[in-house]
């Protein structure tokens, strides 16, 4: 590999296994055109019919096996697939980009549903940390309760639990919404950027903590606030909005969302202007 | 990254030796320099049980040395004359491997000075001291050294677990988990974590009198609720001042003779899946760890921070 330090920055580029050109003919990146969007699809995607229902046990399988096998049904075209035994297996059911109705009979463990962009899943059981990490978009529906770091990052989509979840639900949330309908743990909403978190139940310490946008409705006590969240009106734009969600998630359809808290970031942690020279030196 | 796992069986015994060997193996991805057990096996609760090793498994990062077998007799035949000079009745000896031995003991005065006497035979450490306790520590995952030990026949009410990947300190038996809550017999810590104010409560406890036998940070929560139930403090009364007391992240059980317990920092930054019904508690890092006794559909969740639960059997 050439010297890093010294080489120009186009062969710096190229060192590091980047290219500066733009590839025209050579990739398999296909951009969104509008005007195609009946056309769309991701690589390695597939046209499922959702009519065509197959089972899979997947007691024996790893992860991979059994996440080879969901591609390769959908690849056969089968657009709802009912995955059996699941027995907390970590890292189930990731990456699918396509239209698809996932259901699983059970449980999982970490990491499932990660990364997917477009399923609609279906969780008979609980799930463990982690669940649908990443996701672009889709819908989630976990029947029992759910592990930490529940939603992380999610750029879109609506992922929903019935039950309760950890710690850090929310954490980085791009986009999306989050609705749990029981309780959730410590810094729910941590560092969120974007998108919407709806708890029915009571949250815990530091909610939103060093939160940068976004908006959380808690309907039950909470533990305390983080830095920088800060309680905000509920206008009755909320409380539509907080009933139309909860009636398609199928959950707390007859809550009273008037009694609901709003908390938002109070933009003040990003804010160094403010700051005399010695403590923007400081922070810096 | 390590893994714990426990289970409590209420109002009866099971084979606790085979089911904690499963859960464990669900979770060697987590770790396998060390796996330790402490099971509390079903006995006449005479005597007592004295789990010690003469010498070292050695691998990567320890301070520790290989050693001759003739090290180890000499060390085994000095413990044997202070145990007859402590007024101690040896009515059962098991040599398990060269440095692993197994004594029921007869003995009725102070656990602490028992423990200081043996101890200070250099390179012999007790394991675990205990009526039904019993702490088997040794390299490698849970099949191998519960293969080592003849571990899955042991039947009990309740058991803790760990597989370790050493990060704070080396790949030896001295930094193994669980750890003997010295010098209260029957008490046993597994940990999953880091602790960051180690040094300042080891410093303030060893001059209290407390013993620390590593330089693993996870003895500390041993160490550290030896000394409050030795101030009067109840097992769950130790645990919740621990949340405050101890520094960093951290998922810990504590076992005694008759419960067991779990703690979660107020950060809720380590894993913890708990499955609870009237007749059995199980617990792990991962719900893998559940599924390989119960594989089928259970309701499980996860604690929340500054949770701390104490159980019976």
């Amino acid at each position: 590999m050439a010297n890093l330090k010294t080489s120009e920055k186009k062969s710096k580029a190229q060192s590091m296994g980047l290219h500066t050109e733009v590839l025209t003919g050579k990739t398999q990146q296909k951009f969104f055109n509008p005007d195609e969007a009946e056309n769309f699809y991701y690589f390695g995607t597939y046209d499922v019919d959702f009519n065509k229902r197959t089972e899979i046990d997947v007691k024996n399988m790893d992860c991979r096996e059994a996440n080879k096998k969901i591609d390769e049904l959908m690849k056969d075209g089968y657009g709802t697939i009912v995955i059996k035994n699941p027995q907390g297996k970590h890292s189930l059911g990731v990456g699918i980009l396509n239209k698809l109705n996932l259901i699983f009979e059970g449980s999982l463990g970490y990491f499932g549903c990660g990364s997917m962009d477009g399923p609609i899943v279906r969780i008979n059981g609980r799930v463990g940390w982690s669940c649908a990490e990443n996701m672009m978009a889709g819908k989630v529906v976990i029947e029992k309760n759910a592990g930490s770091c529940f939603g992380a990052a999610i750029r879109g989509g609506d992922l929903i639990c019935k039950g309760s979840v950890g710690a850090r639900t929310g954490i980085d949330q791009k986009g999306g919404t989050i609705i749990i309908g029981g309780d959730a743990g410590a810094f729910t909403g941590f560092m969120m950027q974007r998108g919407r978190i709806i708890i029915l139940g009571d949250v815990g310490i530091n909610l939103g903590d060093s939160m940068y946008d976004g908006t959380i409705f808690v309907g039950g006590k909470i533990g305390s606030f983080g830095s920088d969240a800060v309680e905000a009106e509920l206008t009755d734009s909320d409380q539509d909005w907080l009933k139309r969600k909860l009636k398609v998630a199928e959950i707390g359809e007859n809550f009273d969302v008037s009694k609901m808290t709003k908390v938002v970031a109070g933009k003040k942690l990003w804010n160094y202007d403010a700051l005399e020279p010695t403590e923007k030196k400081g922070a810096i | 990254m390590c893994g714990i796992a426990g289970l409590i069986h209420r109002g009866n015994t099971s084979n606790v030796g085979f089911e904690l060997q499963g859960m464990l193996q669900a979770l060697k991805h987590r770790g396998e320099d060390s796996t330790g057990y402490a099971l509390y096996g079903k006995t006449d609760g005479q005597n007592f049980i004295m789990r010690f090793k003469v010498g070292e498994n050695v691998a990567e990062g320890s301070s520790s040395v290989k050693e001759d077998v003739s090290v180890y007799d000499e060390r085994k035949k000095i413990v044997d004359f202070y145990l007859s000079e402590l007024g101690a009745k040896v009515i059962k000896e098991d040599r398990i491997l060269p440095y692993s031995l197994r004594y029921e003991i007869q003995y009725d005065k102070d656990l602490m000075e028992f423990s200081q006497k043996i101890e200070s035979v250099e390179g012999v450490e007790i394991l675990s001291m205990g009526k039904s306790l019993e702490v088997i520590k040794d390299l490698g995952n849970a099949e191998v050294v519960c293969n080592r030990y003849n571990l899955d026949k042991v039947v009990g009410t309740h058991a803790i677990g760990h597989a370790r990947m050493a990060t704070e300190s080396g790949v030896d038996i001295k930094s193994a988990h669980p750890f003997w809550g010295y010098p209260f017999s029957d008490v046993s810590v597994v940990h999953n974590g880091q602790l960051t104010n180690y040094w300042n409560n080891r410093r303030v406890l060893e001059n209290k009198g407390m013993r620390f036998m590593s330089e693993c940070d996870s003895e500390l929560i041993a160490v550290y609720l030896a000394e409050k139930m030795r101030n009067g403090a109840t097992l769950e009364e130790g645990m919740k001042e621990s949340l405050v007391g101890l520094d960093g992240v951290f998922t810990y059980f504590v076992a005694t003779k008759d419960s067991l317990g779990m703690a979660k920092d107020t950060m809720a930054a380590k894993p913890l899946v708990l499955y609870e019904s009237d007749d059995l508690v199980a617990m792990g890092s991962e719900e893998i760890a559940i599924r390989s006794i119960l594989p089928q559909e259970i309701e499980t969740y996860d604690p929340f921070d500054g949770e701390v639960k104490v159980w019976q059997i």
